[in-house]
């Protein structure tokens, strides 16, 4: 029966049908979550003691940061899960992650460059983390270059797949690598990202984005995924069917 | 706390609003970028089968 | 008796890689020239200050190897592609991953090797003390297959795109960062006198590392680029 339920799930009309039911209440979920974030972060929460207001730039630069971890992690695994029992819709799930991925990445990158202006007084400092991030867009880049680059869309899939694996194999050493260097190079600088203890009122709110940012991404994945499926699909008698309806 | 206030940031204003509005610009491009997609993606699909249609009749 | 025979495919296949190289001298020279030609370039731009050069120069150093190695990435496989041996290797009964690890053999005996033996020749050029030199040339011995391996996983997976080499740089470049970082490192600390074991154990981790890793993953990659 679990099986079952696997193998429907895995065929692209099935999925089809049941993302378009699931799209809307993810995006309402992740909306309220939003305004609630939203709401507490930056009305309800007090300004810290140090860093006054601009502190408050954490509740989308730290879930972002962690989404960009987060995503290269799934589509590595859905990856791995498309090239071992050769599922196509785990191919799609890999491929549509990367560019949302990718955008996280930014997103992250961009607001730790903003938060650091008035932290450290320049846009760029060379933080651990936020080489981390640079060098997690470059591997989101990659991802995408070569996926673009392999015309046979199952072909590159697969490629990419073999990439991200790769790449969640270095992604630790990376990230290890950097840290150290940074101890290495600036001294024992205290990050100002990482605080020891957060407060409650300021963890909710962080919590509420970080969870509001995963169904976020849930149902974006899902709209990118239906479109990548009725491309591969399109010469199926029910993508016709749709396609004319609408 | 009045709304002045709120905007004000204290003092740090541009930096947290310049955040939150790109994030806001990724998550808005993100949702409107596969819509689009699907309609012409599904635009296509329809006018290559009407084509396909006449052609065969 | 098969891994008698799968010996001989291993040797018979460095043999060839090495006879072709010594035929096409160029590919094994160019990217030698490059090498010291970058490193020669950073004096001329940043200045000829010998505290200066002997700060950046272990960095010089590695990232030109870095893009030297990159440079003769192609050759792993272009060549054995375009004239279809690359398939005859996939339908071999020998393991593709131990045909992977002779091809990068023979890759970095034929580009890596050099780098190493003029390496010293560019320390001098930078003023790096004769410790640091020595480090260098330690670092880029166990550092340069590690190149070679990752950089097989990138050809492996561009071989069949025509423009390939741009998207190589984007793939591999993002993965040499740790073995920089350590290399590099280790160059720097060994010329401020310090001990530098724990850089060359992490090195030598990663060399392992790749060593097991990569030749599979360039297996399986040269499967789906050539089907």
């Amino acid at each position: 029966m679990f099986n079952n339920f696997f193998h429907k799930m895995a065929s692209p009309k099935y999925f089809y049908r049941i993302s378009g039911i699931l799209i809307p209440w993810l995006a309402a979920g992740s909306a309220l979550l939003f305004l609630a974030g939203l709401y507490y972060g930056l009305v309800k929460a007090p300004p810290d003691y140090q860093q006054g207001d601009s502190y408050r730039i954490m509740f989308i630069h730290v879930p972002a940061a962690w989404m960009s971890m987060f995503i290269y992690m799934v589509m590595a695994g859905a990856g791995a899960i498309g090239l071992i029992w050769r599922i196509k819709l785990a191919e799609i799930m890999a491929i549509s992650s990367a560019t949302i991925g990718a955008w996280f990445t930014f997103l992250a990158l961009v607001t730790g460059s903003i938060w650091g202006k008035p932290m450290w007084g320049t846009w760029w400092v060379w933080d651990a983390r936020l080489t981390s991030e640079l060098i997690l867009l470059f591997l989101y880049l990659g991802v995408i270059a070569l996926y673009n680059a392999i015309d046979d869309k199952r072909t590159a899939a697969r490629a990419v797949a073999i990439l991200a694996l790769v790449g969640v194999v270095n992604i630790p050493i990376i990230h290890y690598s950097v840290e150290w260097w940074n101890t290495l190079h600036q001294g024992p600088t205290v990050t100002k990202f990482d605080k020891p203890s957060i407060h409650l009122s300021m963890l909710i709110p962080l919590l509420q984005m970080a969870v509001a940012f995963k169904l976020y991404y849930a149902f974006v994945v899902l709209m990118r995924a239906r479109c990548e499926v009725l491309e591969r699909e399109r010469n199926t008698g029910w993508v016709r069917e749709l396609a004319e309806k609408t | 706390m009045n709304l002045n206030e709120f905007f004000h940031m204290g003092g740090y204003a541009f930096y947290v609003w310049t955040s939150y509005g790109i994030a806001l610009f990724v998550l808005l491009i993100n949702v409107i970028l596969p819509i689009l997609q699907r309609k012409k993606i599904l635009g296509r699909i329809a006018r290559a089968a009407r084509r396909t249609r006449r052609n065969t009749a | 008796m098969t891994s008698d025979s799968l010996l001989r495919a291993f040797s018979l296949l460095l043999k060839r890689d090495l006879t072709l190289a010594m035929r096409h001298r160029a590919e094994m020279i160019n990217p030698l020239l490059f090498f010291v030609l970058v490193t020669s370039l950073f004096p001329l731009g940043i200045g000829a200050d010998p505290k200066l050069l002997q700060a950046v120069g272990p960095g010089v150093i590695w990232v030109a190897a870095l893009l030297a190695a990159l440079l003769s990435l192609e050759g792993i496989f272009r060549s054995d592609f375009e004239d279809g041996t690359l398939e005859q290797f996939l339908l071999s009964s020998h393991p593709v991953s131990v045909l992977v690890i002779a091809k990068v053999l023979a890759h970095w005996l034929i580009t890596g090797l050099p780098l190493l033996v003029i390496s010293p020749l560019l320390g001098v050029l930078l003023g790096l003390p004769a410790d640091a030199i020595l480090i260098l040339l330690v670092t880029l011995a166990l550092g340069t297959p590690v190149l070679s391996l990752i950089g097989a996983v990138g050809v492996a997976l561009t071989v069949g795109l025509r423009k390939g080499g741009m998207i190589l740089s984007l793939l591999v470049l993002p993965l040499y960062v740790p073995l920089l970082i350590f290399a590099a490192s280790a160059v720097d600390t060994a010329a401020a006198g310090l001990p530098v074991t724990a850089h060359l154990s992490l090195i030598s981790a990663l060399l392992v590392l790749s060593l097991s890793l990569s030749p599979l993953a360039t297996a399986a990659a040269l499967r789906i680029s050539l089907s």
